[in-house]
């Protein structure tokens, strides 16, 4: 209530300045806003991958500027034992690992899950593996799975268990279960931490309700944790399919697709046809045949385990 | 159905004393409602009889039977949960089914136990949904559904009304009494709202602290409330608590106002005053009181009153205008007046 109404402070009408009516402008800042975003998606991710897609259907090779061969490439790679058993690598060690991983990663998340002493010092701890660079890990375990210094063999011939040496890497077989026990212990972490995080969304009154309810442990699990925990498994088994599908750096580095191209993944194949090959196009078609089995993976995951009705709020009949 | 009885029991948390030996024995089909701030451990106290915290000292039966170290399982109890811990992922129907399927009851059955409870419920075309496509109220009735089809010994229920609105609150708090009435189990019922325990109540046991300030029915709390906790705790508006003390025949306050005490006072002494708002009366030869606030709410009028040194709520059936400051003389009724001893603040006499 003032008392007279000329002291009423009122603010001034300003005239903006066309600078600031131009930033007021929405068409305007749609565009400088997804301009920069745009820009780097497709300089650094549509440009790569198109030209990669494009090298696969010439005969490119290292100096030399190809010509557009239409699928030679895949004809040759078709009629090419080392490309399908790399295939038969790359989908047998993403299965079996991912298997392993989300086994040992749910239970370890179970178990972090529960009241522990010194419980933020061990998920510490549990991050290690995935926090060192995969290269480090990798020169670790190719120590490790050493012919001559292994230090797994020395611990058993110490224990007297063995007499010789264990051969980790140096057959087909070995070299894959050694493979994958690197890529199982590397992709822990990442699984159990982001479980973790989806246990701890779910409600203890629930728990307590199945309890009530008559629910013994391993029923609470299979009616309560489990189903609750599908979407986030969902989202998280896809990123690990896609990481382990496409892994290179430990192969490369402990195998390198070794021994007689035994251990091939599609990746490191692509790598050694391409560069260390010179073989550009080729190398190229190998990367592209990995395109149908990421979209497949990725369209299974995502339809089949993530989409739940009770999440969507939408009627159900 | 089976009687409950909780005896010295005690309550721990490492070092933390949460309950300090607390008795009641239920009857029989009562409806017994724990009420108290929040803190005071009533909460602890139901997830005791549940079995979902460990009886730190003490017993309590359910029935005959001693469950210290019965599994909540088998105590054949209920509980609604205060965020009603429905199954996301389940329909209504699998939701209360989901004990029985966790026993092995067969198809028919279910159907049978759970259409009974859901026509007993009005949840009869609900049974389909998922709990996040129901409203505050139905998602309620489903978690009391849930109960009901356990056909349990006793029903808990944990601050079931709090997260619905006003309105809501009003309409299940006697759709719960009226459950009870029909189905005679008897009930728990945890609440920090005085007016839930008044109106649903036949044994309202009042805590603090983790002890019980008093137990009995709603009305005999509110006539005879043993010490000030309960006085100021059970009423709403609540009860007006004036300092000061006897000489003469009369309760001095401070400010120098003498009031009239109730038959039976002491003669002297340091006591706590207290009157509840709806027994001061409109009196022309009263108490000399001014009015400082005016709040009419229709069915009575609330005033709040300037009397010596003391400002007083006074609730009145007729309609009061009048400016702030002008006189309106009121008296207590000496019968409903309470007297506290100060020290102790339990009731006098």
């Amino acid at each position: 209530m003032s008392v007279t109404a000329a002291e009423t402070w009122r603010p001034r009408a300003t005239q903006q300045g066309w600078l600031s009516r131009l930033f007021d402008n929405k068409a305007f800042l749609i565009v400088m806003c997804l301009a920069p975003a745009i820009g780097l998606l497709m300089v650094f991710l549509t440009y790569p991958l198109g030209l990669g897609v494009w090298l696969a259907f010439t005969d490119t090779t290292i100096g030399q500027r190809g010509i557009y061969v239409g699928l030679e490439n895949f004809e040759f790679l078709f009629g090419d034992p080392i490309f399908w058993n790399a295939i038969f690598f790359s989908v047998f060690y993403t299965g079996v690992a991912t298997v392993g991983k989300f086994g040992l990663g749910l239970w370890l998340a179970l178990l972090l899950n529960n009241h522990l002493p010194f419980k933020s010092f061990l998920r510490a701890i549990i991050l290690l593996p995935w926090i060192v660079p995969t290269v480090l890990s990798a020169i670790a375990f190719w120590w490790i799975y050493d012919p001559q210094f292994s230090i797994i063999s020395w611990v058993f011939i110490e224990l007297g268990l063995r007499e010789t040496n264990i051969d980790f890497i140096n057959t087909a077989w070995p070299a894959r279960w050694s493979l994958i026990a690197a890529n199982i212990w590397r992709g822990i972490p990442f699984v159990a931490i982001s479980l973790l995080a989806g246990l701890q969304t779910i409600s203890p009154s629930l728990y307590e309700a199945a309890m009530l309810d008559g629910a013994t442990a391993w029923q609470r699990f299979r009616f309560v944790t489990f189903p609750m925990l599908l979407p986030i498994l969902a989202i998280v088994m896809t990123f690990s399919i896609i990481f382990t599908f496409t892994d290179f750096q430990l192969v490369y580095a402990i195998t390198r697709g070794g021994p007689v191209n035994s251990t091939h993944l599609l990746a490191t194949l692509a790598f050694q046809r391409g560069i260390p090959g010179g073989q550009l196009g080729e190398g190229a078609a190998i990367a592209v045949a990995m395109i149908p089995f990421l979209v497949f993976a990725t369209l299974f995951s995502y339809f089949a385990l993530a989409r739940r009705k009770w999440q969507q709020g939408e009627s159900n009949d | 159905m089976a009687t409950v009885d909780i005896r010295e029991v005690r309550k721990a948390f490492g070092s933390t004393q949460i309950l300090h030996g607390v008795s009641v024995a239920i009857e029989d089909g009562q409806f017994v409602v724990l009420v108290g701030p929040s803190g005071c451990g009533k909460s602890t106290l139901l997830r005791m009889l549940a079995g979902l915290e460990n009886i730190t000292g003490g017993e309590i039966a359910i029935g005959e039977r001693v469950v210290n170290n019965v599994p909540p399982k088998d105590r054949d109890i209920a509980m609604v949960f205060q965020n009603y811990a429905l199954y996301p992922h389940m329909t209504v129907f699998q939701n209360m089914a989901f004990s029985m399927k966790l026993a092995g009851a067969p198809k028919d059955v279910m159907e049978r136990e759970v259409q009974k409870a859901a026509r007993i419920l009005g949840l009869e075309q609900l049974l389909h949904r998922f709990p996040r496509q129901l409203s505050g109220g139905q998602r309620q009735r489903v978690a009391m559904g849930r109960a009901i089809v356990r056909n349990p010994q006793v029903f808990l229920f944990d601050e079931p009304l709090s997260n619905l609105d006003a309105k809501l609150r009003v309409q299940m708090r006697s759709e719960i009494k009226e459950l009870h009435q029909r189905l005679k189990v008897t009930t728990v019922y945890v609440t920090h709202d005085q007016i839930e325990a008044m109106t649903m109540a036949d044994l309202i046991v009042v805590m603090n602290h983790g002890r019980i300030e008093q137990a009995g029915a709603p009305l005999e709390l509110y006539d005879r409330p043993a010490n000030l906790f309960v006085a100021g705790f059970i009423g709403s508006p609540a009860m007006n608590m004036l300092e000061g003390h006897i000489a003469d025949g009369a309760f001095h306050a401070a400010g120098g106002v003498r009031w009239p005490l109730p038959p039976g006072a002491p003669t002297s002494g340091e006591v706590i005053y207290g009157i509840r708002p709806e027994h001061l009366h409109l009196d022309p030869g009263g108490l000399p009181a001014s009015i400082q606030v005016i709040e009419p709410t229709g069915s009575e009028t609330q005033v709040l009153l300037r009397i010596g040194d003391a400002s007083l709520l006074g609730a009145f059936r007729e309609r009061i205008s009048g400016a702030p400051g002008s006189a309106l003389p009121v008296s207590p009724d000496i019968s409903l007046v309470h007297l506290f001893d100060k020290k102790t603040g339990q009731r006098i006499p």
